[in-house]
């Protein structure tokens, strides 16, 4: 068909899509298995969510972004749109909701392939590993801090010992932009300028707005409410007596902050009380943490409590999501390779009984095909099978 | 370590003393070196000095910490990634629309020449037209003379280039002045020395 330069591209992948090599994907497996060993041992169940839905039950809501990241098609059997998904979460939320029905809390964990249509950040994969859990049925903050605890230990599975993770509360943006009497579309717009801390932007904005000159100085802080832990004693003085539910998310993060540094003495902690990310569908706690030398947070998480009404119960939820393949990258070290034995074209069965032997015990053993001519480094073999005096025997391969 | 990224050129001059109230000083003289990057008097603060349009990608990267850059630069590339917390007010301007003068502005579709893309395609919808847009690097306002394109959107500072080529300035689509920007990861995991950044330089301004 066609000829010329377009054959010669014909290996080409599209932007944003990856192959894994072995050494790549052995640094990648490894960690995803640790990562989904780890989740069990918290008590979190498996689940392997299918690849493609109805865009009915994978957009649920959860705002334009995750529309905009969803590749759709038509499915030729039913005539109704599929969505290939960009997110696992609310597809957790409608197994929670739908196919598991418990009464008490719920733990799910999972890791799989989802597809964005356009990369998420400066040089992001379209094609990201997505790890991570969900704790569905419990509002207390208990949930919130194990969920956070188990980030932090997915962080330590990547060599980060000390991390560096941002806390902040949706409800605080909510309880102030409500208190203030902002309209819908002044609520977009404090958004869109707290998204970028845009102070200057903000101070105009302000002016042309009739709001008493009481709530201008405090919408004029919002962006200005971050930092270490001494940040939220300063939101306390700004938000008393103009918002009890902004007092009351104060509470909340200031104990869950507590219970980490206990637990987790070396984690810098940054407070950002004007972070609004996923404001969409999250309603109360909201975290990422950040590595050194990486321009974009490595995992985030927060509450979602009503993300299952649509699939008829609702249930408090909250988790965090990570891009293994990302973390990987940030392993120093990968797993060592295990060189292995070669055994020589044989038709010998008392060889295939030894080979078989070896490769119960753990080995690699790498068959050799007839006629084949033996690359050592392409079999990645160091020793090899050998007749000696009758017996099958493992000998150092020159 | 911080890594400031700095637009050469004239916001470069206005953007020098504004870092030394904050205590950054470059060790050497940055106009007359032909060097990219700089080390200052304080052992963990360097500074790069780029064409303006790249600034955004180096600190939206996280390859600079901290970066000064136009309004319309930042217009132009997005600000994903990014917190644009200081308003500088250097390097003061008008972005606007402007056509040839004394011809009445054409109805219906017409023709745009800029090098604001993104800026071009987004102000015309919101003004509910439909235009095509012919992206020029440089001398814009040879594209009307030319009959390349009916309206041009372009930087405005005194005018002067405009009326010199027989031009007029029409609408007013935004005022620029350069921006502190800052990495949304170096924000968090650096925020006491960014913030002192901030903080110094703000009080002179």
């Amino acid at each position: 068909m066609s000829t010329g330069p377009a054959n010669v591209d014909r290996w080409l992948l599209p932007d944003g899509v990856e192959e894994m090599l072995p050494a790549e994907a052995a640094k990648i497996e490894a960690l995803r298995r640790r990562l989904i060993d780890t989740y069990r041992s918290w008590g979190y169940d498996q689940v392997i969510p299918p690849l493609i839905e109805y865009t009915d039950s994978l957009l649920i809501g959860l705002g334009h972004d995750l529309d905009l990241l969803t590749f759709k098609m038509t499915d030729q059997l039913s005539g109704r749109t599929l969505g290939i998904r960009a997110d696992i979460t609310p597809q957790t939320a409608r197994m929670d909701a739908h196919s598991f029905r418990r009464q008490g809390p719920n733990r799910l964990c999972y890791a799989g392939h989802v597809l964005h249509t356009k990369p998420k950040g400066p040089l992001a994969t379209r094609s990201p590993i997505q790890a991570g859990v969900e704790l569905f049925g419990e509002a207390g903050l208990d949930a919130d801090i194990e969920v956070v605890s188990l980030m932090l230990e997915t962080l330590k599975l990547a060599g980060i010992e000390k991390a560096n993770i941002d806390l902040g509360h949706v409800g605080i943006y909510r309880a102030v932009a409500e208190a203030a009497g902002l309209d819908e579309q002044e609520q977009q717009t404090f958004f869109d300028l707290l998204q970028h801390k845009a102070i200057s932007e903000l101070e105009q904005w302000l002016e042309g707005l009739s709001l008493s000159a009481e709530y201008i100085d405090l919408l004029q802080m919002m962006p200005r409410l971050a930092g270490d832990q001494s940040v939220l004693a300063k939101a306390r003085q700004w938000f008393q007596g103009v918002s009890e539910d902004a007092l009351a998310a104060l509470d909340e993060l200031e104990a869950i902050a507590q219970v980490i540094e206990q637990r987790y003495p070396d984690t810098q902690m940054y407070f950002d009380l004007s972070e609004v990310r996923g404001y969409n569908y999250h309603t109360g706690l909201v975290f990422a943490a950040y590595a050194d030398g990486v321009g974009q947070a490595i995992a985030n998480g927060g509450r979602y409590d009503h993300i299952g009404e649509v699939f008829g119960r609702a249930r408090p939820a909250t988790g965090f999501a990570v891009d293994v393949t990302k973390l990987a990258q940030l392993l120093e070290s990968s797993p060592a390779e295990v060189k292995g034995i070669y055994a020589p074209a044989s038709e010998d069965p008392a060889q295939w009984q030894a080979i078989q032997t070896l490769r119960s015990q753990g080995e690699r053993v790498v068959c050799g095909l007839a006629d084949q001519v033996a690359i050592q480094e392409e079999l990645a073999c160091d020793r090899q099978l050998e007749l000696i005096n009758g017996d099958y025997q493992v000998v150092e391969w020159r | 370590m911080l890594t400031i990224a700095l637009t050469k050129g004239r916001i470069l001059k206005e953007t020098l003393p504004l870092l030394a109230s904050a205590g950054i000083e470059p060790a050497e003289d940055i106009a007359s070196s032909r060097k990219l990057q700089f080390a200052t008097n304080q052992e963990d603060v360097r500074l790069l000095v780029l064409r303006g349009v790249d600034v955004p990608t180096y600190v939206q990267f996280g390859s600079a910490d901290l970066g000064v850059a136009g309004k319309d630069t930042l217009m132009e590339s997005g600000s994903d990634n990014l917190y644009e917390p200081l308003d500088l007010g250097i390097a003061r301007c008008r972005l606007m629309t402007a056509g040839i003068k004394g011809v009445p502005p054409k109805q219906g579709r017409i023709k745009v020449a800029s090098k604001y893309v993104n800026v071009a395609k987004r102000y015309y919808a919101e003004q509910g037209r439909q235009v095509d847009i012919i992206k020029l690097y440089g001398g814009m306002e040879l594209a009307p003379l030319m009959d390349l394109a009916d309206e041009i959107v372009d930087i405005v500072d005194t005018g002067n280039t405009l009326v010199a080529n027989g031009l007029e300035a029409r609408d007013h689509i935004a005022d620029i002045s350069s921006r502190i920007i800052v990495n949304k990861a170096s924000m968090k995991m650096k925020h006491q020395k960014i913030e002192a950044i901030l903080d110094a330089i703000s009080e002179v301004l």
